[in-house]
């Protein structure tokens, strides 16, 4: 049996039949070819799939498509409009914040989502919202850097 | 010329993709008409097939098709071994190499014994759970020792014995030189089994052309060449014929490079049958089995010493897991067996292994690839013999060094390139010096008495080690000048997250005097480049780094003599910048490189004989042996004593890898290093049980160091240029995870004052559990052969 | 690791989801966060025929204060009452326990009705009700009941729920006066599982010596665990290193660990024991600030 969803992903509506056991992860990156959401354990631990679901970050590993109804989704292809990089993802490159990038969409709408609630986050603030947020190659320290300077950089500018 | 963007930490010219997901990874491959496999993989680590009904499973709607290793006729093979072993003398190998679908006896969990094909992964899914096995379980080989003894129960039974291979490498007489020593330090060290756990996990999409009559695969391989090579051989193919792309990959570290995994010889083989493009992403359990381990050996080790601490020799004879099959060779072991001797003079030497197979998956290089283990186990007897001497455990390194005069330095060994073991060019001695200065080691000896009395159990550790890197064969790249003024390199390797889209412009960028963001860089499409190894043993820097150098160099020749002609100057008249040529001291006289490219490709007239067209070269470099980087990490920790919980209050990493090409890149690739190999001391163990089974195959229970684990780190460098490569550089991926584990043994120990007590962690990983079971075993080590005169 | 097949359900209310329930009874499973039941059906550890969403029924999200106790809706999630003034003020002990549990983006999901129905031992939650003797309220298409924590948790990621049962409510008592809690807990990462966790509760009479004590620990058996001997063995002590140390000898008694890939049960054991005390003596002295 399928289900109709309709919802808003990235600014776009969107109107789709799904079967019930379909992952809003694949349903994101193979519905909709919005594959810059990555996935990397399935069971909720690594964090890659973490998008924004009505701008809180969650799993989207561990809810399905047809749970997404009439909900608004940001995924890390809407982090930044027209080529031109967020404040978060420039201090990334700055700060050289990745490496292979597998991880980094998850981790940027995760700390998209952090820097909202918490302008002014100390260096333990940042471990501990990235500490859900698998990373392997970085070590952590260079994403920790970026995110201080994207919080400087955001609330230096009014 | 240009700013010199060589040296610089230079903004990486791949971010921008990464960042806004625009980057392609092998998932992300979208084909019309794509099918999705998924495996049947056997339950048991050792069990005989005697049967296998696959009835209810084609039955299935959405299932294409069910392949068992009866269907894949003379496509069947054992796979290729990757590396023989190296022409030591009396090396035993027996070589057993992995199979694409077991047809009689399973050697691990996770074997694959049944391919299924449907028309998405969820259907793929569940007829795979249609299929049914009746195994006959038999007994598994797990623990090291006993698979040595073994009399019954062979991992391969037509070997009659667990062997894998047996080396013996010595060097001057440990018997003889054991004799006058003043001290002999004898201990047993286990290092267990980890994994590389990349957060992508391996995949292939593999498309057949019928019309093209090509094969296209896209693989999440550091060595789509090889890749290419063997699937031509294997599917009688012109190697033109096939096109292996390694895209984005989601992190390397070693096991993305076991060609060939039995996904990569199956997904090509079924496109082509079917004549529908296939997609296999294996899932995470299915990455606790089916991509490669490392890590399990067991060491019973000997130094020997004289009383003022100066090496005399070490013995070492220790056992390797290789698991189920050994396509990978000696490789593990050998750098085992090499790196253990580190920046050290060791006179004497006598080291043997003897690899054994196991029940287990595959063990191949992970990060590290081995030195690790004999990084290790020097470390940890150089303490024990400080303690012993009453010495400075700093001093006792300092007193050991070869010196900066004695390089190139040869340990009169065979390293795992087949050449012998001889370090490049080192200078160990400041290492150190700003090692203890950055960590402050004479500060925090003096306030450790105080705060220990305050009821804080902090602790320093202190570990050297050296690294053979940027090994051969050989690597290439062509750089070419395109008509809209951009430069384009290809090069064979794959990256993996290395940065090699920008350290490689910045060789480029600074001979043909453009931006680096100018240069284009395709890596790992063997359509763009022909030939090459791979991305591995820390070389890409080194080997590929210097070839594009060289190519560059011509194109920069190529360049002055078309700006020469366009001019009619002479070619030091001009010099090259922003892009374009231009006569020095002459206004106006200037050209861009695109015009220039154009002009020596013409649509009219001839290109001269003895001339090529275009501004394009391709070259090579194939170094004769490995540079030597070296390092030193420190740290001091605080141990909570009655949880066995730590803090990592400073960590150091001092490192010599020659001439940096990058420092952004440079610094995070050791970052990534350190936080693999705190995992690695800590946090990461493969717990198997005695039937063989993985029992924590997820990422809830194989625990990956987070951002709350991972301490900041303050790195600081040398630089001994490698006088092997006009570069001077040397590798540096796994320096920063391979001293981890005896630094924290070394720092644990002090901070709990365990030697006091009798009790020495030689062992890794840690974890908080198995701390406390050590630091309560007190005086459980034997010590009895230990003797000082 | 793809979920096998099952038919989804979304009710509007919360009669249709109970009916729905006892129509399809063992084959059907209630999806609250998702965030324990979700991984398992990935690895296909569980194949529900049915799965009822009940993240449409904002009616069973609330948190209300009401005379000497605080009711909480069970799809509350984490993230709402670690936000929440009266979680924070009268439910202390739930406050800093839920810190522990997972991470931010798993708190944004998971709920306190589902924790507590997942039934897993090692979870801060259930040993956090435990100790604060909380009362589940369960519903049906039958009816209604109530089952104490204590008898709520039955065996590993078993309760006492019926096929057909709901868990729609959570009622806490708020601590009297001169009462002090602290959840400690020893996992390996943050977020982790605990390998030991203690949830206590220390009230004072007006002398300063304890006249009620709770203590309850996750990871240390089929079930949260309580230690009622080390608790009534307190009772009209002053708590001081000497009290401390002999309840959580006696606690290390009670509890029945059985040990992981991550800590042996002699380890747990021991945790057990400096948890206890290291719990009981913070909660004395919130009790007495
Ligand atoms: C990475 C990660 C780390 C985690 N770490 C921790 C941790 O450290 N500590 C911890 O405690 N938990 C942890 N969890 C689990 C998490 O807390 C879950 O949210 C919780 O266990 C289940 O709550 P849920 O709302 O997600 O329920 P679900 O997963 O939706 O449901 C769980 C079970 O309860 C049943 N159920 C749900 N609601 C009801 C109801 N109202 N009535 C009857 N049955 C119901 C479901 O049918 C299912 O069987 C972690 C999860 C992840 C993914
Ligand atoms: S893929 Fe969803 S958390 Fe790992
Ligand atoms: S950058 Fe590779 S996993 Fe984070």
């Amino acid at each position: 049996m399928s289900h109709k969803v309709s919802l808003t992903v990235n600014g776009t509506a969107h109107t789709r039949e799904v079967e019930a056991r379909l992952l809003l992860s694949d349903f994101l990156r193979h519905d909709l070819g919005l594959t810059g959401t990555h996935v990397g354990c399935e069971h909720g631990v690594c964090g890659a799939c973490t998008i924004l679901l009505d701008g809180v970050p969650v799993r989207s590993c561990l809810m399905f498509a047809a749970q997404i109804n009439g909900k608004s989704i940001t995924t890390v292809e809407g982090l930044s409009a027209d080529g031109k990089l967020s404040p978060l993802q420039e201090a990334f490159r700055d700060a050289h914040g990745l490496q292979c990038g597998y991880c980094t969409p998850g981790i940027l709408t995760t700390m998209t989502a952090f820097l909202a609630e918490t302008p002014k986050p100390s260096e333990g603030d940042i471990r501990e919202a990235l500490s859900g947020n698998l990373c392997r190659c970085t070590g952590y320290q260079n994403i920790v850097d970026a995110v201080k300077l994207a919080a400087e950089r955001m609330s230096a500018k009014p | 010329m240009s700013t010199r963007s060589f040296g610089q930490p230079i903004k990486r010219n791949e971010d921008a993709r990464l960042l806004q997901g625009k980057a392609l990874f092998v998932d992300d491959v979208e084909l019309p008409r794509l099918l999705h496999a998924a495996f049947v993989r056997s339950p048991h680590a050792h069990a005989r097939i005697r049967g296998i009904d696959t009835s209810a499973a084609k039955k299935r709607a959405g299932v294409v098709a069910v392949y068992t290793a009866a269907d894949l006729g003379d496509y069947w093979k054992p796979g290729p071994l990757l590396l023989p072993p190296p022409p030591i003398e009396g090396v035993v190998f027996n070589e057993r190499t992995q199979v694409p679908l077991v047809k009689d006896k399973v050697r691990h969990a996770g074997e694959p014994v049944v391919l299924v094909i449907a028309e998405d992964r969820y259907i793929a899914e569940d007829a795979a759970g249609d299929v049914v096995v009746d195994y006959e379980a038999l007994p598994a080989v797990v623990d090291l020792e006993k698979a040595r003894d073994a009399k019954t129960g062979f991992v391969h039974d037509d070997l009659k014995t667990n062997v894998a291979a047996h080396v013996r490498q010595t060097k001057g007489d440990y018997a003889k030189a054991v004799a006058g020593a003043a001290c002999v330090i004898k201990r047993r060290f286990l290092y267990d089994r980890g994994t590389s756990l990349p957060i992508e996990t391996r995949g292939v999409v593999a498309q057949w052309d019928g019309k093209a009559d090509r094969l296209t695969v896209w693989d999440t391989t550091q060595a789509p060449v090889f890749i290419r090579n063997g699937l031509a051989a294997m599917l009688n193919l012109s190697e033109r014929q096939v096109r292996v792309i390694a895209p984005f990959i989601g992190g390397g570290f070693g096991p993305k490079i076991m060609m060939f995994y039995p996904e990569e010889v199956l997904l090509p083989w079924a496109a082509m049958k079917l004549d529908r493009p296939i997609k296999w992403i294996e899932d995470r359990f299915e990455h606790f089995f089916a991509t490669t381990h490392e890590r399990g050996q067991l060491h019973d080790a000997e130094i020997a010493l004289s009383k003022d601490g100066r090496i005399i020799g070490v013995k070492d004879v220790f056992l390797h897991d290789t698991g189920a099959y050994d396509p990978y060779g000696l490789t593990v072991p050998i750098n085992s067996q090499c790196t253990l001797l580190g920046p050290y003079i060791v006179p004497n030497y006598d080291s043997t292994f003897t690899a054994l197979f196991t029940n287990k998956p595959i063990v191949t290089p992970y990060r590290g690839a081995g030195r690790q283990h004999g990084v290790f186990v020097m470390e940890r007897l150089l303490d024990i013999a400080a303690r012993e001497l009453k010495m400075d455990r700093a001093e006792i390194r300092r007193i050991n060094f070869i010196p900066p005069d004695a390089f190139p330095y040869d340990n009169q060994i065979i390293y795992q390139d087949f050449a012998p073991l001889v370090y490049d060019s080192g200078n160990y001695q400041p290492i150190l010096d700003k090692a203890l200065k950055a960590i402050g080691y004479k500060q925090f000896l003096e306030e450790q008495p105080a705060l220990r009395a305050a009821g804080k159990h902090q602790g320093i550790g202190l570990v050297c080690y050296v690294e053979g890197t940027g090994i051969g064969p050989y690597e290439g790249a062509k750089v070419q000048v395109q008509g809209s003024g951009k430069v384009s390199l290809a090069t064979g390797i794959g990256t993996q997250g290395q940065g090699h889209y920008t350290s490689f412009a910045q060789i480029v960028a600074d001979q043909v005097g453009v931006a680096v963001t100018d240069v284009d860089v395709v890596t790992g499409d063997t359509d763009q480049f022909y030939w090459g190894a791979g991305t591995f043993a820390s070389r890409g820097a080194v080997v590929a780094g210097n070839a594009v150098n060289d190519a560059a160099k011509v194109v920069r020749q190529k360049i002055l003599r078309t700006a020469a002609e366009h001019f009619e100057c002479a070619e030091e008249d001009l010099a090259l910048s922003n892009g374009a040529v231009s006569v020095v001291g002459v206004p106006g006289k200037t050209v861009k490189l695109g015009v220039l490219a154009d002009e020596a490709n013409p649509m009219r007239g001839a290109v001269k004989p003895g001339t090529e067209p275009g501004l394009e070269a391709t070259s090579y470099f194939g170094p004769e042996m490995g540079a030597t980087a070296a390092g030193i990490h420190a740290m001091i920790v605080e141990v909570d004593p009655e949880t066995c919980t730590l803090e990592i209050k400073k960590y150091v990493v001092v490192h010599d890898c020659g001439t940096v090409i990058n420092p952004l890149i440079l610094a995070g690739q050791i970052h990534g290093g350190v936080a693999q190999g705190v995992g690695n001391a800590f946090y990461e163990q493969l717990v198997f049980d005695d039937r063989g089974q993985l029992l924590n195959a997820s990422l809830a229970d194989y625990l990956i160091p987070t951002a709350l684990d991972v301490p900041r780190m303050t790195l600081d460098h040398t630089v001994t240029p490698s006088p092997l490569n006009p570069l001077g550089i040397k590798g540096a991926g796994e320096a920063g995870a391979i001293p981890v584990g005896p630094l924290f043994a070394q720092a644990i120990e002090d901070a709990l004052g365990l030697p006091g007590q009798g009790v020495e962690l030689n062992e890794i990983p840690l974890s908080p559990s198995r701390l406390w079971e050590l630091a309560g075993a007190l005086a459980k080590i034997d010590t009895s052969a230990t003797r000082v005169r | 690791m793809k979920p096998a097949p099952f038919r989804y359900a979304a009710p509007a209310s919360l009669e249709e989801a109970l009916a729905l329930k006892a129509e399809h009874g063992d084959e059907a499973k209630f999806l609250a966060g998702g965030q324990s039941l979700v991984p398992a059906m990935n690895f296909r550890l569980a194949q529900p025929a049915v799965l009822i969403d009940l993240n449409g029924l904002d009616a069973l999200a609330y948190v209300k204060a009401e005379g000497g106790t605080v009711r909480i809706g069970a799809m509350t999630r984490y993230h709402t009452l670690q936000r929440d003034k009266t979680i924070g003020s009268k439910v202390a002990l739930m406050a800093e326990a839920l810190p522990e549990v997972a991470h931010p983006a798993i708190r944004n999901r998971g709920t306190l009705g589902g924790n507590l129905s997942h039934a897993d031992p090692a979870s801060e939650l259930p040993a956090v009700v435990l100790a604060l003797g909380g009362t589940l309220h369960a519903r049906s298409k039958k009816g209604a009941r109530a089952i104490t924590a204590k008898d709520f948790f039955v065996g590993v990621l078993t309760t006492a729920l019926a096929n057909d049962e709901l868990l729609a409510e959570i009622e806490l008592p708020v601590f009297p006066p001169r009462s002090g809690t602290c959840f400690l807990e020893v996992a390996r990462r943050k977020g982790d599982y605990a390998m030991m966790g203690v949830a206590c509760a220390v009230t004072l009479d007006a002398g300063g010596a304890c006249s009620d004590v709770h203590l309850a620990y996750c990871n240390a058996g089929e079930t949260p665990v309580a230690a009622p001997k080390a608790a009534q063995a307190l009772k009209g002590q002053r708590l001081d290193d000497k009290t401390a140390r002999d309840a959580a000898e006696m606690a290390k008694g009670e509890i029945r660990p059985f040990g992981n890939v991550h800590a042996s049960v002699d380890y747990q054991r021991h945790l057990a024991g400096v948890l206890t005390r290291r719990a009981l003596i913070a909660a004395y002295g919130r009790a007495r600030a």
